[in-house]
């Protein structure tokens, strides 16, 4: 029975947090709170010559001022600064660790103070020399030094000599700058100091157990010295996977004066997080003259820091979606002295896939075939890298039901053909396909005799809707109404889960659960059967409906069971079984069209209409899903027209970090956007056929806007964002 | 942030003592720009001086039939004022072109003149800035300047005033009343921002001790044939690439008066007579206004990334003129440019 699964739920954390009920990390409070203040560094490489906190610790309100020779102690060992999402190759960054700058922005100290403006106004009395070092921040003057990462691509045939002998060849770089994550909440930690060492952190995470550990390892701490928690998250989008420097400063504030200490990192201060790596996307492809692909290259040359080898799968997705003969893939970094990139949103593919889908459309010009028509010809119904079938692959029915839904049929393919007044109508489309994956997650269920039941796990909510999902699924599971469901969520102390991120939480959490209510239905059947005269004397096929226990035709009430038995509450705990087949692919996919209208003559480009048809198995909450899709298409906006963090080479640092300058789309550049979710049964890939939506909804979007705006104005922007300078010169 | 000492001035003379008395001190009305640079530390008053409930909130008709405006009037309730909407709609559209409603509820007409630059590098204060940091050089000469002037540049600085409102003040030939320790005086909207010259660190020809209390608007308003057009990296909030305001009189298709001035492209708002001279007495054509336009533009230079701005204000102008022309204004609630 579905009543939940599958519908538009709304949100069950909705109103918690539209009245201001649901707390975010910085808004826990404590006894004797101490407000952290970062200070950071100026220059992007050297050292610390000389750090005279006197001054500010004169000021009265200051308590103490932590710095690399004024702190508790820290692991020495790289390993133990090594969370759960940390490239495998490198040196985590230490917040307060030596005097050595690695980068830009760089917590160099922490003014503790009884209250935040103390902190801050503190900050700027900390008075700062350093040795300065000869640096390098700028990717494509340091595009020759890239050095190749092993990456799982073999390469099939010989690519190269096929893009040699092409009928027709496509070949170009395609740049895309760093970008930011920009969530709304700011980074935050409070640590509550428990009085006899232990410590309760509240941080803003996409994964408490990964950053309790951490924290253990990083302070030596014994695993019930640390409890995280992270109710509710304001956004992190990839940002708050690992664990950041503000988790760490507050806790080290705690231990250092052992009272509670909470850290909110400033806007600006953001910027000396993680974020999506420039890269230089070099895509070849050699077709035949009826346009089924012979060759393909692609070559990602990305950024990453000087020490942190940082990388994604940019360059795989046309393993996935292009049959081709000959293919050659490779990854490339330049070590820079800027701050170790993170998982953005789709990360590799946003990027990869933006440049794939670019590259295409300029195929299909070149051949003068119709875009889709070239991606159907080149469809691929197996995963080549690994030669595999798909657990399903509905794209082509993405392709169908989008172009439709858009009126594709109705585009007229020569560029500068169609216009509405002093505008140029582009219409432009790209594919999207990200993984569909799961991981182990655990799921503990309660059920009292009153009929409520208490789901809990560690896994976080990041704004995704992991709570309702939740609910929904132990709701049908355990034949409730969903207000009887109540969901405890990212604590570190619950059963497992590891980092929100990748779109594996929905298909994982909500195996855990059904495990879980599956054993407690067996275990109401076992306790029905035993009750005297029990209807259900022969339990089979036992479902539980309506508050109810049945089988075949038989029901008695869950409450009447639990009384009779004299069990006031049954719990079950049970860890999600994936049997991963290794025979089959698992993919998402999605077709985006896009239309755009730009200004003939003064460049001025809106994003007028975008279909996204995205095929992901089943679709557990419509709702909550369709707003997945719309954010990731207005951030696909965002990646093709608005979003680029600026950097000054000469001086290594970011010059717009705040978002006044940083620029995301606002209202006026979101105009119709229409989801569209294509049938996807999948019984091979999990019993539920779930598949994940997190990151597919915003690959392609950037390469269907750029397509569009060639078609628009016959120019072909390869350079991320296309603003208007480069449209009317 | 510093700590600041706060003083609330009870009228006008009462702030310009307070001024005299203390060097650093700073006015404060909405405090939307001051903050926010105390926050970067890039202002670093000693005291705030709060004129935010001084008595400089009224519309009125002045003797001559044009409008005198106090300086706290906040720009949201100046844009949508029935006067300036029906009599000088063009600033009540350059207004509404500016930030958000949030941060225009909040703005002062004063502030909002005042307001600084939106140099990346005047805001950072680990890198050399001659306007922040007299002396230290100009990071953008040679560094990011993609948003910077191309007209009345110096050496020493190539910023940009950043306000939508003063663009149309400009064109509209406002007056900007002043009040100081020796009295009061009153002076053109269009020399009142000053050029950087070799002093970027002053902004305006306010004196250190005085303080705004009025802009006053001739009774010319140019109702009907009216535009502003700002031109920006996303189609709201965010400041202009460049904006154009322009205002005709015609008579038949004749033009008898124009006025044009331009945003985004300097250190004030940028009019040229010579501009609106030549289209007196011409036929409102896309090819006299280019000409015009030609004319506003004349000695425009680029540094590396800012080029595209000249031939953008170009065709800006001359659109704004011909929205201004047909009497169909730039909407600033559709983003759609019409
Ligand atoms: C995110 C953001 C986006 C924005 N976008 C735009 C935009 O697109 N277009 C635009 O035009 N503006 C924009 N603004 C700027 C906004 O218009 C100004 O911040 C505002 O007008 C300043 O007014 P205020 O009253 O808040 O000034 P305050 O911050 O109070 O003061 C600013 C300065 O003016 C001085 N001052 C104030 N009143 C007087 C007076 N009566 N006499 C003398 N000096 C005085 C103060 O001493 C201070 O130096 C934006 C601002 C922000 C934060
Ligand atoms: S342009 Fe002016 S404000 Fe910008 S760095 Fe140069 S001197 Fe400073």
């Amino acid at each position: 029975m579905n009543a939940y699964v599958g519908t538009p739920t709304s949100r069950v954390d909705g109103r918690a947090k539209v009245t201001g009920a649901a707390k975010y990390a910085g808004e826990f409070a404590a006894d004797h709170l101490l407000h952290g203040f970062v200070v950071a560094a100026t220059i992007p490489r050297g050292r610390i010559a000389r750090l005279d906190t006197s001054e500010a610790l004169k000021v009265k309100g200051v308590v103490d001022v932590l710095t690399h020779a004024h702190r508790p102690p820290l692991a020495d060992k790289d390993d133990a600064w090594k969370d759960e999402v940390a490239p495998e190759k490198g040196s985590p960054f230490r917040p307060l660790y030596d005097d050595r700058i690695k980068f830009n922005g760089q917590p160099i100290a922490l003014v503790v103070a009884e209250d935040w403006e103390t902190a801050k106004f503190a900050a700027t009395l900390v008075r700062v020399e350093y040795e300065q070092e000869a640096f390098a921040t700028d990717l494509e003057s340091e595009r020759g030094k890239a050095a190749k990462v092993d990456q799982p691509h073999k390469p099939r045939g010989d690519a190269p000599a096929a893009l040699t002998r092409a009928a027709v060849r496509l070949e170009a770089d395609y740049v895309i700058p760093s970008e930011h994550h920009n969530p709304m909440e700011l980074y935050a930690t409070t640590a509550v100091w428990d009085g006899n060492g232990s410590i309760t952190v509240y941080d803003k995470t996409q994964g408490v157990q990964n950053v309790q550990k951490f924290l253990c390892s990083v302070f030596g701490k014994k695993p019930d010295d640390i409890r995280v928690l992270s109710p509710y998250v304001g956004g992190a989008f990839g940002s708050g996977l690992r664990p950041q420097h503000q988790v760490v400063l507050a806790t080290l504030g705690a231990l250092a004066l052992k009272r509670s200490v909470r850290v909110v990192l400033t806007r600006q201060q953001m910027y000396s997080l993680g974020y999506r790596p420039m890269t230089i996307e070099h895509v070849a492809l050699g077709a035949k003259p009826d346009g089924t692909l012979d060759a393909v290259s692609h070559e990602a040359i990305a950024v990453t820091s000087r020490f942190e080898d940082f990388s994604r799968n940019d360059t795989g997705w046309a393993e996935q979606l292009y049959k081709s003969p000959n293919s050659r893939l490779s990854h490339k970094l330049v070590h820079l002295d800027v701050a170790t990139p993170c998982d953005m949103r789709a990360p590799g593919a946003a990027s990869g896939v933006c440049a794939l889908e670019c590259a295409m459309d300029e195929l299909a010009v070149a051949l003068k075939l119709d875009p889709i028509e070239l991606r159907l010809k080149c469809y691929s119904d197996r995963d080549q890298s690994e030669d595999l079938p798909y657990t399903s692959k509905r794209l082509r029915e993405c392709y169908a039901r989008g172009a439709e839904a858009f009126g594709w049929g109705r585009r007229n393919p020569a560029p500068r053909s169609m216009r509405d007044g002093k505008e140029l109508v582009g219409w432009g489309m790209a594919t999207g396909v990200w993984e569909a994956l799961q991981m182990p997650v655990a799921a503990r269920i309660v059920l009292t005799a009153n009929g409520h039941a208490e789901v809990s796990c560690a896994a976080s909510d990041i704004g995704t809707g992991t709570y309702t999902i939740v609910a929904q699924v132990a709701a049908d599971a355990l034949g409730l109404p969903i207000d009887n469901i109540s969901v405890r969520l990212a604590d570190s102390t619950l059963p497992q889960a590891p980092v929100e991120g990748g779109s594996w939480m929905a298909a994982s959490s909500a195996h855990a659960v059904l495990g879980a209510a599956e054993d407690i239905r067996q275990e109401l059947a076992r306790l029905a059967k035993a009750m005297p005269g029990s209807p259900l004397a022969d339990p089979v096929n036992v479902t539980l409906v309506d508050g109810m226990i049945a089988s075949n035709g038989a029901a008695v009430s869950i409450a009447d069971v639990m009384r009779h038995s004299k069990v006031e509450r049954i719990e079950k705990q049970k860890l999600n079984q994936f049997v991963e087949d290794k025979s089959y692919a698992r993919n998402t996919h999605s077709a985006v069209f896009a239309e755009v209208k730009v200004d003939e003559e003064l460049g001025v480009i809106r994003v007028t209409r975008v279909v996204s048809a995205v095929a992901a198995g089943r679709i557990l909450n419509t709702k909550t899903g369709r707003s997945q899709i719309m954010g990731g298409v207005v951030w696909g906006i965002g990646m093709a027209l608005h979003e680029e963090t600026v950097m000054d080479h000469r001086f290594g640092r970011i010059m717009n970090a705040n978002i006044a300058e940083y620029h995301i789309p606002v209202n006026a550049d979101v105009h119709d956007i229409d989801v569209i979710f294509v049938d996807e049964p999948d019984e091979r890939i999990n019993r539920l056929g779930v598949k994940g939506l997190g990151e597919i909804g915003i690959v392609g979007v950037p390469a269907a806007i750029a397509n569009a705006v060639y078609h628009a104005t016959g120019k072909r922007i390869r350079r991320f964002p296309i603003t208007l300078d480069k449209l009317i010169d | 942030m510093n700590n600041v000492q706060y003083s609330r001035a009870s009228d006008v003379p009462d702030a310009i003592r307070l001024l005299a008395a203390d060097p650093g001190a700073k006015l404060i009305a909405g405090g939307t720009n001051l903050i926010d640079l105390m926050k970067e530390n890039v202002e670093r008053p000693s005291r705030l001086i709060d004129i935010s409930r001084l008595p400089l909130r009224d519309v009125e008709d002045t003797a001559d039939g044009g409008l005198r405006i106090g300086a706290l009037v906040p720009n949201s309730d100046l844009a949508y004022h029935p006067l300036i909407e029906k009599r000088y709609p063009l600033l009540s559209s350059a207004i509404l072109a500016g930030a958000s409603a949030q941060l225009r509820n909040m703005a002062s007409v004063g502030g909002n003149l005042m307001q600084r630059t939106r140099c990346a590098y005047f805001y950072d204060t680990a890198t050399p800035c001659n306007k922040r940091s007299p002396g230290t050089g100009c990071s953008a000469l040679d560094g990011l300047n993609r948003n910077h002037a191309i007209l009345g540049t110096s050496k020493s600085c190539i910023a940009t005033n950043p306000s939508d409102m003063s663009v149309a003040l400009a064109a509209l030939g406002a007056l900007v009343h002043i009040a100081g320790p020796t009295g009061q005086r009153t002076i053109a909207l269009t020399d009142f921002h000053r050029l950087p010259d070799d002093k970027p660190h002053l902004d305006t020809n306010l004196g250190s001790g005085e303080i705004i209390t009025a802009i006053e608007l001739p009774p010319r308003g140019f109702a009907r044939n009216y535009s502003y057009l700002k031109i920006r990296d996303r189609l709201s909030y965010a400041f202009a690439l460049v904006s154009v305001a322009a205002a005709l009189e015609l008579e038949g298709n004749a033009i008898s008066e124009a006025r044009l001035a331009l945003g985004g492209v300097a250190h004030k708002p940028w009019r040229s007579l010579e501009a609106e001279a030549a289209l007196h007495g011409q036929a409102a054509t896309p090819d006299h206004f280019g000409r015009a336009a030609d004319l506003l533009l004349q000695g425009a230079t680029a540094r590396s990334q800012n080029g595209f701005k000249i031939e953008l204000a170009r065709r800006a102008v001359v659109r704004t003129l011909m929205q201004a022309a047909s009497a169909t204004p730039q909407s600033q609630a559709h983003k759609k440019i019409a």
